[in-house]
């Protein structure tokens, strides 16, 4: 092979050193199309995302007759959350500060153990962006056809490409803003109205807003957004230590770089030739030779660039490859079975998880079909009836969360009462039994009247009101208090 | 002191002030800031024509739009009570007694009841309807006036001793005062009352009070001493004392009498609030 074949490119990074300033003018990034492992399973990982992202909403979920029949729905109207078979209610959104927990600790394992896998590539940033560039290069051509796109005038033929590129960058705004209004309605139904002009006018609104935040976003800041704008390359910083993997040139091995020509040694000098193929096809047009930088969001294309060179010229693969900072000073890759995956920070951060998840399973597998919320009359405290005895009331809140009618029964424990009865809908009932419907919960006033002699001398006394669901026997005890007079 | 002088690297005069070495650039307001600036001032002029803007000796400018936050708030008034209106007319037309079979209409007079109650009947009987001595307790199940809904609707509507031709009327003479009975046979009375609902009251002064009792309160009271909502004349036997139950407190109010006053409510309040508020306290537990 002849080393010559690999062409020069004529890059700089965006960020060298002798051209940082707080006031440098964006550099366009033009990034060319790697081939490679780590490029195939980026394009298998952005199908899947993507897959995930659009679909889910049209996954359909039989709960039975009057529930929603969508799998994963924010039902606002309604005040409900569903997901697959499980329902939540706003009261139980601590169920939500879990899920945030755990998918906190998930990022901070994986960055612990992989460096930025999250960033390179899962993030819809990254997704979207990759999604984009790739629809860029469909149209303009690669690198070198765009650099000599963007520099020539305007022309009918410029005019036709760009054109195209931002219809199709707009339409790709629309669906991704489309589909996330349909997490929040039923699918099918919202995209009927949508179509005919007949959605709320926050559907659409909510749509623009979602299309214009993924055009700007994916199409105009691209590694602006990274770089600037999110707070995770900072945090991150907390999470790897000496024995995370990241992306990384090996520059013991690579240097002295320089131009190399077919039949030269090798001797004396290293295996970079200097070709900036790795900076070429980096989407945040960064140099990786110039270390681990803030920028770098370890898609690892340039390792992809380089091992296709390296295959040219007939040296060893690996020249900038996943590795340790531990590692980065040797002038081999680090083999899989030198890195430390199971360490301190990994197991802390691995305990937690499970801690957290097993937390969740738990009081989700409990969770109870039937809550009472019982809130004691505060003004009057109680009042004194005509036959001396003292009244006191409470409001009695019943959620059943099940989806069918149920009857509950109300009893009070604690103390010996005179008469107790119920007022629904301004009748006073004898009969402590509330009809609840399907999903809803019913408020009803509970009037409970004793004699004074059951305080014993005291003003208050600890009683418990009982909460019977007739259909299974489960029955929920709210502890409160009766009281009478200082 | 101040020196202006010009600055090397960007070519632009300093301000001349010196801070401990520290001196400031004297850059123009960059240009955009300028416009803007200009633009609201423009704005402004604009503001000065159309809203209400400069006072005047007695009066204000009110610009081309007519706006006042007063008119404002009256057309939102106007437009909740005409969203209202069928509602209203609904609950003014139907009878009280019948309301609570109509969920819906129950709801709204509940709703509204609560509110007005809060606003026009809570400076005397409490924010929880608890009352306090003179003023009744609307929760509990004794009534001087009657406790259904439409008793107590009357009520309202009309107040007690009030200055409405149909008010509700009764009168507590005060039998001392007037030199109607002696101190001593108010006394007795006085222990009979209380022993109605009490033991160990003084029997011989019960039995002088009961003759006073017979002659001079069961007209109004009752033979029983169970009241009549005829004349607001309370129930004298059970748990429940209008001004207090101390012998002190009875005494007073057989010697002096009461006459308390609840105003009419019919010219402040309009019909339907009235209707709501009756539902209101009837709902409070004691409604009959």
């Amino acid at each position: 092979m002849d080393s010559s074949s690999v062409e020069k490119i004529d890059v700089t990074a965006v960020n060298k050193k002798e051209n940082r300033s707080l006031y440098v003018k964006r550099e366009k990034i033009h990034p060319k199309k790697a081939t490679g492992s780590f490029r195939r399973l980026k394009w298998i990982i952005m199908g899947i995302t993507l897959a995930i992202y659009y679909i889910t909403p049209w996954i359909r979920w039989d709960r039975g007759v009057g529930a929603p029949d969508q799998a994963v729905l924010v039902d606002i109207e309604h005040n409900r959350f569903y997901f697959f078979f499980i329902e939540l209610w706003p009261q139980e959104v601590y169920y939500i500060t879990g899920i945030l927990i755990v998918a906190a600790l998930s990022l901070f394992l994986v960055t612990a153990l992989f460096g930025r896998a999250w960033c390179g590539y899962s993030c819809p940033q990254t997704v979207w962006t990759d999604l984009f560039i790739f629809v860029e290069r469909a149209i303009e051509g690669d690198r070198n056809a765009r650099l000599k796109l963007d520099r020539a005038p305007m022309s009918f033929d410029k005019f036709q490409k760009r054109f195209l590129k931002h219809t199709i960058w707009v339409a790709i705004g629309v669906v991704t803003g489309g589909a996330w209004v349909f997490y929040f309605a039923d699918a099918p139904t919202l995209f009927r109205d949508l179509l005919t002009f007949e959605a709320g006018s926050v559907a659409y609104i909510t749509v623009a807003i979602l299309t214009a935040t993924t055009y700007v976003f994916g199409g105009l800041m691209r590694e602006q957004v990274c770089t600037y704008m999110c707070p995770w390359p900072r945090i991150q910083g907390a999470m790897i230590d000496e024995e995370s993997l990241s992306v990384t040139y090996h520059a013991l091995r690579g240097e002295p770089r320089g131009p190399h020509k077919k039949g030269d040694s090798w001797e004396g000098r290293g295996h970079c030739i200097d070709c900036n193929q790795c900076v070429a096809v980096c989407p945040m047009g960064i140099d990786i030779r110039d270390g681990s930088q803030l920028e770098c969001i370890t898609c690892a294309l340039c390792i992809d660039a380089c091992d296709g060179v390296m295959e040219k010229i007939g040296l060893p693969k690996g020249l900038i490859s996943y590795d340790t900072y531990a590692g980065q000073n040797t002038a081999e890759p680090i083999k899989k079975q030198q890195v430390r995956f199971i360490r301190p920070r990994t197991l802390i951060y691995g305990f937690l998880l499970l801690l957290v998840g097993s937390i969740m399973l738990v009081t989700l597998l409990n969770r109870s079909e039937l809550d009472v919320n019982v809130i004691r009359d505060r003004n009057p405290l109680y009042v004194t009836l005509s036959d001396g005895t003292l009244r006191n009331g409470y409001t009695v809140k019943i959620l059943n969360k099940t989806h069918d009618l149920r009857r509950f029964e109300i009893s009070v424990e604690g103390i010996e009462i005179t008469s107790r009865w119920l007022q629904t809908e301004g009748h006073n009932e004898q009969d402590l039994i509330v009809v609840v419907p399907g999903d809803a919960v019913s408020s009803v006033k509970l009037f409970v009247a004793a004699n004074a002699e059951q305080l014993a001398g005291k003003s208050s006394r600890d009683i418990a009101i009982v909460v019977k669901d007739l259909a299974n026997g489960n029955a929920e005890r709210t502890e409160t208090t009766f009281k009478g007079p200082r | 002191m101040s020196k202006v002088e010009k600055d090397e690297l960007s070519g632009v005069d300093t301000t001349g002030h010196d801070w401990d070495g520290i001196k400031e650039l004297d850059n123009p307001m960059p240009r955009w800031w300028l416009w803007t600036f200009y633009a609201t001032i423009i704005w402004s002029i604009g503001y000065w024509v159309v809203y209400p803007a400069w006072p005047l000796v007695s009066d204000y400018t009110k610009g081309v739009f007519g706006y006042s936050s007063r008119a404002e708030l009256h057309e939102e008034l106007a437009s909740v009570e005409e969203g209202r209106a069928s509602i209203t007319t609904e609950l003014v037309n139907a009878d009280l007694a019948d309301v609570k079979n109509n969920p819906q209409l129950y709801q709204f007079a509940l709703s509204g009841g609560r509110s007005n109650y809060a606003v026009n009947c809570s400076q005397c009987h409490g924010s929880g309807a608890q009352g306090a001595p003179g003023f009744p307790n609307l929760n509990d199940d004794d009534w001087l006036w009657g406790g259904s809904v439409d008793a107590i609707y009357q009520t309202i509507k009309y107040g007690i001793r009030s200055d409405h031709d149909e008010t509700r009327t009764g009168e507590m003479p005060a039998f001392l005062r007037d030199e109607i009975l002696e101190k001593d046979q108010v006394s007795d009375v006085a222990e009979y009352v209380l022993s109605l609902s009490q033991e160990g009251r003084d029997p011989e002064a019960v039995t002088r009070g009961a003759e006073v009792y017979a002659n001079e309160c069961a007209s109004c009271h009752g033979e029983n001493a169970r009241g009549n909502p005829e004349f607001g004349a309370p129930n004298l036997t059970d748990a429940i004392w209008f001004y207090g139950g101390d012998k002190q407190t009875i005494v007073n109010t057989i010697a002096n009498g009461r006459a308390n006053v609840m105003p009419a409510w019919d010219d402040r309040l309009d019909e339907s609030v009235i209707r709501q508020i009756s539902l209101y306290v009837h709902s409070l537990g004691g409604g009959k």
